[in-house]
């Protein structure tokens, strides 16, 4: 009687394993880096309806984030300033600059209120999705500075996405800040003394002059004080 | 008294133990080669002479399997608000199903794994059907709580897997031990089942005339050659299972019981839940074997293999299972008397005399009365009645699991929140579909598996003793 299969067969049991650690460690390796919010999220930086620039604002003149993102210490969103906002420089400052298009509707030809302008379409870059509960005053006003989350925005001619704002990036503080001890982790990283550094202040971190009168007693003191949601999934998706 | 031994009558006489020995196994004159021909017989018929029954029951089980795939779709598209769960019972009959089907998955390993520990021969001819059942009724039972999780693209996270989220399934939940005990379950069941598979597809392969049979039948033999090492590995890979899934008989309803008995709702909170539990899988599992082996046994002509010897020795499984059962119904009701806790009192009373007083006494008559039949060996031997006791047991076991799950939470502590379950079309369209799926798998298996363990049937039988003095009448012990 001829054989049914060929002699090759016989490799299937020595190849099978082999392919399936190749694939299943490719499939593996596909999903736990392209699909992360690491790689999907990371560098999200869309090209914005006025070509604003961080850096120099907020950077090389120095202007506090507050005063556009009035709201953080008062609100759940930071807020993106009206037009009004802009122009009470740019009123003056650089008013006819062909990139100001947006916000020369804002006004009349008589300088009042063009109460029929569109906003400026600014393009949102930092969200969380809406079933995860986020206040910004809540982290604000309790010492997390804006560079924790945003990164060094100061720096960013263009603003981008540094953080991956996933559940497991929040949960990585929300769960540290509360068992530094064990795990290794210095709250000071992430918790500033307020009364002595501005919650704005970009620079917060080992180098910071600060750093080393918070760092340790002082700062595990303020975190035992800390009462963050976290372990309960009601936390976050109230 | 003249009986034609070759008859397939014969398989249904009751015979008297003979004064010396057992009754055989295999009733009839028959040979090895009788079996491997009887039981390859129905897998090598040509597909065009299948016969029309075989079609109609497929046709029939295929419409149902369509109408739980298309309940399932719609389930996904719409959501679980298509089910009659809602507060208060948020379990209907997606667990009520789950239980269910889990149970009767439990028949199987009873019989290959602790049947075999305890050499009972007479599994030999039902293990390979009972198996079936097991893996068939498994699958039956994942559907339902793969698709209660409602967002089915999320059902990954029953598992613990390393996540963006940081996020774990509760390690403290029976929910979880669950997801792990029925996995296991399956797992193991497949792959002693598959293990037994293995000579019997090298029989069919050897035998096979067309190169699709012939390649199929191949490949799931895995190249077995029947050698002496190839049997000496078999065994002692089959021994291993078995030993790996006897423990798992009990543990796996156990798991399943702790989803109720962990919680602190009055009726489920009790520790008599994991035995009782236990007791009627394996009762509703002997139910299911005898629903399909008796029919099974005479379509396929199977009746000197699977004797009434085989029927009645399951029967008795059925007694004892089903006295157990109502022992345990006996005991929850005593002790819900004597704990003096007035919630447990009342649920029981409720469940008894209640607003589904109506299930509950359905679910006695059908575990509490029908397997007391069996005392009769009339009755135990008789395959029509044998087979009509089965279906009352399938009935009553699934009122059981509809009994617990929805009497308890429909009148709980708070009588403000009481309110009566009724299950929509979908629920039913569901419940009855999954028994599409179920004999759509075990239609054809019968038709193009091996559905009785050849090898294993015939290490049974007396032509397989050293000393037997058959054909030649000892010949060469002179």
């Amino acid at each position: 009687m001829a054989q049914i299969f060929t002699r090759r067969t016989n490799m299937i049991p020595v190849i099978a394993p082999v392919i399936v650690a190749i694939v299943g460690g490719m499939l593996t390796f596909v999903v736990w880096f392209w699909f992360s919010p690491k790689h999907t999220d990371v560098g999200y930086k869309p090209r914005q309806p006025i070509p604003y620039s961080h850096a120099l604002h907020a950077g090389d003149m120095g202007m506090d984030c507050r005063y556009c993102h009035n709201n953080v210490e008062r609100s759940a969103y930071a807020g993106v300033p009206p037009t009004n906002t802009c122009l009470n420089c740019h009123n003056l400052v650089k008013a006819n600059s062909p990139k100001f298009r947006w916000l020369r509707q804002a006004k009349n030809e008589d300088g009042s209120i063009n109460i029929d302008a569109e906003s400026t379409p600014w393009k949102r870059i930092h969200k969380i999705a809406d079933y995860a509960y986020f206040d910004h005053s809540a982290h604000v006003t309790r010492g997390v500075g804006c560079v924790s989350c945003h990164g060094r925005v100061d720096k960013m001619v263009e603003v981008k996405q540094v953080e991956p704002l996933s559940m497991g990036w929040c949960l990585d503080c929300h769960r540290n800040v509360k068992h530094y001890e064990d795990r290794g982790f210095d709250p000071a990283l992430v918790v500033r003394p307020l009364d002595r550094v501005e919650v704005t202040d970009m620079t917060w971190g080992p180098d910071h002059p600060e750093f080393k009168n918070w760092s340790g007693k002082a700062a595990n003191a303020y975190a035992d004080k800390l009462d963050p949601p976290i372990v309960q999934c009601s936390g976050c998706h109230r | 008294m003249s009986i034609d031994t070759s008859s397939q009558a014969y398989g249904d006489l009751n015979l008297e133990d003979p004064v010396k020995g057992r009754e055989p196994l295999v009733r009839g004159d028959h040979d090895f080669h009788y079996i491997t021909e009887t039981v390859c017989r129905v897998a090598e018929t040509k597909i065009v002479k299948t016969p029309l029954v075989f079609w109609a029951a497929l046709g029939g089980a295929l419409t149902l399997l369509s109408m739980l795939l298309a309940s399932i779709g719609y389930l996904i598209w719409e959501g679980t608000g298509i089910w009659g769960n809602n507060n208060p019972v948020g379990w209907g009959w997606p667990i009520v199903n789950f239980v269910f089907w889990v149970g009767i998955g439990h028949a199987g390993t009873l019989i290959s794994a602790i049947l075999y520990l305890f050499r009972q021969n007479w599994r030999t001819s039902i293990n390979r059907y009972a198996e079936a059942m097991t893996i068939f009724a498994v699958i039956c039972a994942l559907v339902f709580p793969g698709i209660h999780v409602g967002r089915i693209w999320a059902v990954y996270w029953l598992f613990p897997l390393p996540n963006q989220m940081e996020m774990w399934p509760n390690f403290r939940s029976p929910l979880l031990w669950d997801v792990f005990a029925v996995s296991t379950y399956f797992t193991v069941s497949l792959l002693f089942w598959f293990t037994g598979l293995v000579p019997d597809f090298a029989t069919l392969r050897d035998r096979a005339t067309h190169p699709i049979a012939q390649k199929a039948y191949g490949a799931l033999a895995l190249g077995w050659r029947g050698s002496m090492r190839h049997w000496w590995h078999y065994e002692k890979a089959y021994q291993i299972l078995a030993c790996f899934s006897a423990p798992l008989v009990l543990s796996v309803h156990t798991v399943v019981s702790f989803d109720f008995a962990v919680s602190q709702l009055p009726g489920w909170h009790t520790t008599i839940f994991p035995p009782y539990f236990v007791a009627g899988a394996i009762f509703s599992g002997f139910a299911m074997v005898q629903t399909l082996a008796i029919p099974a046994r005479k379509w396929l002509g199977l009746k000197h293999i699977i004797t009434v010897h085989h029927i009645e020795n399951m029967n008795k499984i059925i007694l004892v299972t089903g006295s157990l059962v109502g022992y345990a119904y006996a005991m929850e009701f005593f002790i819900a008397w004597y704990s003096g806790n007035e919630y447990e009192g009342f649920a029981f009373i409720n469940r008894a005399f209640g607003p589904y007083a109506w299930a509950y006494w359905t679910m006695i008559s059908c575990n509490v009365i029908t397997p007391q039949l069996f005392w009769s060996k009339k009755i135990r031997t008789s395959m029509t009645i044998s087979f009509i006791l089965s279906i009352f047991v399938n009935i009553g076991m699934w009122f059981e699991r509809f009994v617990i799950t929805v009497t308890s939470l429909a009148n709980d502590f708070l009588v403000s929140s009481w309110e009566y379950f009724v299950p929509t079309p979908i629920d039913i369209a569901m419940f009855v579909g999954s028994f599409g799926l179920f004999f759509t798998l075990f239609l054809l298996f019968c038709r193009f598996w091996p559905v009785i363990a050849i090898a294993e049937v015939k290490a049974v039988m007396p032509q397989a003793d050293p000393h037997w003095e058959g054909y030649a009448h000892g010949g060469n012990h002179e």
